[in-house]
């Protein structure tokens, strides 16, 4: 059993925060690995990229947006709650490097996962400008986490109500236009991490995304999470969950996740429906 | 040949079944098995032979003839002790062997009509000593103080680690996923081999000590090296052959569009045939096609069926002689309503807008000369391509070796393949220390061999433990 230490809501409770006790997995944890965790005996296996890790207190950090059935169970789960299974630390550890100037651009909860990594890059030396971005102010998670570990901070939201009215790609390309950006990386919903990509390739600028397909074992087993990369075949599991952006079939990525959408509804809805009752 | 006339009279003893057109939409197991009397009346049809054939056809020698007049005898508790000193895993193994081309293959009664029911009498001893048994355990030998630490619990794992653990030795079982089994829990259906059945095994290991850690992924969690400076004096690798094989055609991430492996884990580990009571999703394909012709494409067409499918085929590019599945298995499929469609293969996938199966292009097969495998190989007719609809392909056309962990040393040696290089005879690898068996070393191959592996491995990592290496 995996105990939640700490348990913290975000974005009026859309987006919510556990530090759990996973000694093994903290030990070995490197930005860009995810682990999968499960509830209960029902549940379902679901990948989450760690925020953070702690080898001395032997935790994990997760950050996930309630978006279905097993993300609102992780919900109902308190501080002194435990999950029943976390697997990890899955998938390849993201390569950091000094460069210089890079760009980190995030979205939504692939704000939690880029954290860690724009965290990284800074510690190595290199000048970090970050973009977050969001549907308005309260869905903004991790600014000042954020702000912390970047020597220049920009906000976007799509409704204006903070900072700069717009897109990231709006702001990405006032600073492409400007610096030397010798890398970028973007985590967030596949469309911006299509659209920013689409932008990057325009200036020739090395670009990293995230992938997010829906997984099962996370160890390469089932070929679930296959996103087609440069005209081949990934398993994002073991092959990333980090590619080249500029080679990412994102439409085929945006297909794929919504294999899955009728049962979801359906099982999500009877969940509410016993949550309420 | 003179035999007692008696003998001769009694026919081979039919397994009581679920009747087809029940059992095609339910989950539970297919056959019921043996009364205690249909299995004395069964074992009495051995003629205990005086050099029986039948045990040079077993894989791990059980003393086929020694257990049949045991239970001939009434003895069920003697019958599952000497079954117990050659195969830990009896119900598994007189469920899901394929007998026709082991035990049973080879069994003298063959030559002239049917062959004495070896693997439902394996099965009738342990399921009587599982609903009558006493839970005894086998005596454990004093502690050694040597650990040994087993990757995979598969059945090659879980047979390491049943023989060190009664050899005294401390045995810790790491498997990557939440529950152990291996493909006995992920891949093989329950109406085929029963999860409690498996459950029951594991938990026997744990009554005599072992212990099995669950979500532990080696070469992730932990690697080889770190677990020898734990302090584990050796380590046996079972992973299987867990990586999914696909056929590399045009379309193949169109959604509906599963690995086997996918398939049957998600209906089988994640229980989604009890979807939404389990969160886990399986697709509801009406028109299914199943790629591939062995124990898996037929555990997964039988599954689809039972998952609601009006039409499931099995796509087959060979003819019906070159199937790899169990007899049993094809004849069960058949029975439940699932059409052969043989001498096809695909060339592409076909979809729509929102990137959805709808069909796949095929072209007809004809046998050829014979490949390197001995068998005819298939070629393609000119000109017969045609389009076949469909709204869900599970593709069951083999798997290969998983990298996950082999990557992660590269101190131990493996084949062109990506399996490990084990010595056949003791399952050493070419790193100290370790050693590997099972479909990791052989590729996909039964259970039983998986086992057999595991027994010769145990045997020899206890002399390493005991002598050195
Ligand atoms: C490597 C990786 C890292 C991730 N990291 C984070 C993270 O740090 N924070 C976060 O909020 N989300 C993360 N996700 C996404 C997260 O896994 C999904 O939001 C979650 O599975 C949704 O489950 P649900 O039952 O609540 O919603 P559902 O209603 O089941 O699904 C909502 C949507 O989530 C996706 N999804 C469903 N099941 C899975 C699955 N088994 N695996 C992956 N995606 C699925 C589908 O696109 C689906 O349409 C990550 C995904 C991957 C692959
Ligand atoms: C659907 C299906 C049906 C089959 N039907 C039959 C049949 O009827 N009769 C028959 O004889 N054979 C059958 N087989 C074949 C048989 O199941 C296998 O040959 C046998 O299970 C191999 O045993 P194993 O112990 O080598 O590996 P597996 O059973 O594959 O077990 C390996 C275990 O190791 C775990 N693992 C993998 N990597 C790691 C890691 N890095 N760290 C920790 N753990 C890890 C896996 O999760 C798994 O639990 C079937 C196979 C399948 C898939
Ligand atoms: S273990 Fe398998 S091959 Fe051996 S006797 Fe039993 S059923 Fe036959
Ligand atoms: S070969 Fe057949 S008849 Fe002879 S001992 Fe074996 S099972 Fe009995
Ligand atoms: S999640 Fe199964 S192979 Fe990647």
């Amino acid at each position: 059993m995996f105990k939640i230490v700490k348990r913290q809501e975000m974005s009026e409770g859309t987006v919510i925060l556990n530090e759990i006790e996973a000694p093994l997995i903290a030990k070995k944890a490197k930005p860009g690995q995810f682990v999968i965790m499960k509830a209960n005996e029902t549940g379902e296996r679901i990948p989450l990229t760690m925020a953070d890790a702690d080898p001395e207190k032997g935790t994990i950090t997760v950050i996930y947006m309630v978006v279905g059935k097993t993300t609102a169970l992780f919900k109902t789960l308190k501080e002194g709650d435990a999950y029943q299974d976390v697997i990890g630390p899955l998938g390849k550890a993201t390569h950091l490097e000094k460069q210089g100037t890079v760009v980190c651009v995030g979205g939504g909860t692939g704000i939690a996962v880029l954290h860690p990594i724009t965290r990284g890059l800074k510690e190595i030396g290199n000048r970090v400008i970050t973009i977050l971005g969001a549907r308005n102010k309260d869905l903004l998670i991790l600014e000042d986490h954020m702000r912390a570990v970047s020597d220049e901070l920009y906000v976007t939201t799509d409704d204006g109500s903070y900072g700069r009215h717009g897109l990231v790609t709006d702001a990405l390309r006032d600073i492409m236009e400007k610096e030397d950006v010798k890398q970028v990386v973007a985590i967030g919903p596949v469309p911006m991490m299509k659209f920013v990509s689409l932008l990057t390739k325009e200036f020739n600028v090395p670009t990293m995304v995230s992938l997010n397909p829906i997984m099962v074992d996370g160890t390469g087993m089932c070929g679930g999470c296959r996103v087609s990369v440069g005209g081949t075949t990934q398993f994002a599991c073991v092959d990333g969950p980090e590619f080249d952006g500029h080679q990412v079939d994102y439409d085929e990525l945006m297909k794929r996740l919504a294999a899955y959408c009728e049962e979801e509804k359906e099982c999500y809805n009877e969940f509410c429906t016993l949550e309420q009752a | 040949m003179a035999e007692k006339s008696k003998k001769k009279d009694i026919l081979r003893q039919p397994m009581p079944e679920q009747e087809p057109d029940v059992r095609r939409r339910n989950f539970d197991e297919v056959p019921v098995g043996y009364t205690p009397e249909t299995a004395m009346l069964e074992a009495q049809r051995c003629i205990q032979c005086k050099k029986p054939s039948c045990v040079e056809g077993c894989p791990v020698s059980v003393d086929i003839p020694g257990f049949i007049k045991l239970i001939k005898d009434g003895d069920f508790t003697g019958a599952i002790r000497n079954l117990w000193s050659r195969n830990a895993l009896p119900a598994v193994c007189g469920r899901v062997c394929p007998q026709e081309i082991q035990c049973e293959g080879v069994c003298i009664l063959a030559k002239k009509g049917d062959p004495v029911a070896i693997g439902n009498l394996e099965r009738f001893a342990a399921d009587y000593e599982r609903a009558h048994g006493t839970g005894e355990l086998p005596p454990r030998q004093k502690p050694t103080g040597k650990k040994v630490a087993v990757v995979g619990s598969g059945p090659s794992g879980l047979t390491v680690a049943g023989d060190l653990i009664v050899k005294g030795h401390d045995v810790t079982i790491l498997e990557a996923f939440h529950k152990p089994g291996g493909v006995l829990v992920y891949g093989i259906p329950e109406f085929r081999l029963p999860k409690e059945i498996v459950a029951q095994e594991v938990n026997f290991l744990e009554r005599l000590g072992a212990r099995v850690e669950c979500n532990a992924v080696v070469g992730r969690t932990v690697s080889l090296d770190e677990l020898f400076e734990e302090g584990h004096d050796a380590i046996y690798i079972g992973v299987g052959a867990g990586l999914p094989r696909f056929m590399n055609i045009p379309g193949e991430n169109l959604i509906g569009i599963l690995s086997a492996n996918e398939y049957l884990t998600r209906a089988n580990l994640m229980k989604a045939y009890k979807f939404p009571e389990y969160d886990t999703p399986i697709p509801k394909g009406k028109d299914v096609v199943v790629l591939g012709a062995g124990n898996v494409a037929m555990d997964s067409a039988r599954t689809a069926m039972r998952l609601g499918a009006d039409r499931v085929r099995v796509v087959y590019r060979r003819s019906r002689e070159e199937m790899p599945a169990r007899a049993a298995e094809i004849h069960h499929a058949e029975e439940e309503g699932i059409e052969m469609f043989l001498l096809t293969n695909p060339v592409e996938y076909l979809g729509n807008e929102k990137g959805r199966l709808t069909g796949m292009k095929c072209l007809k097969m004809e046998l050829g000369e014979p490949d390197e495998s001995g068998r005819r190989r298939p070629v393609p007719i000119e000109g017969s391509e045609f389009d076949m609809d469909c709204d869900l392909v599970i593709v069951a056309v083999g798997s290969g070796a998983n990298p996950l962990l082999t990557q992660s040393t590269d101190d131990m040696q493996l084949n062109n393949w990506g399996y490990i290089e084990a010595d056949p005879e003791t399952g050493k690898t070419t790193k100290k220390g370790v050693w590997a068996g099972g479909d990791i070393v052989t590729g996909a191959a039964t259970v039983i061999l998986a086992m057999g592996a595991g027994r010769k491995a145990a045997d020899s990592i206890h002399d390493y433990l005991m002598w050195g290496w």
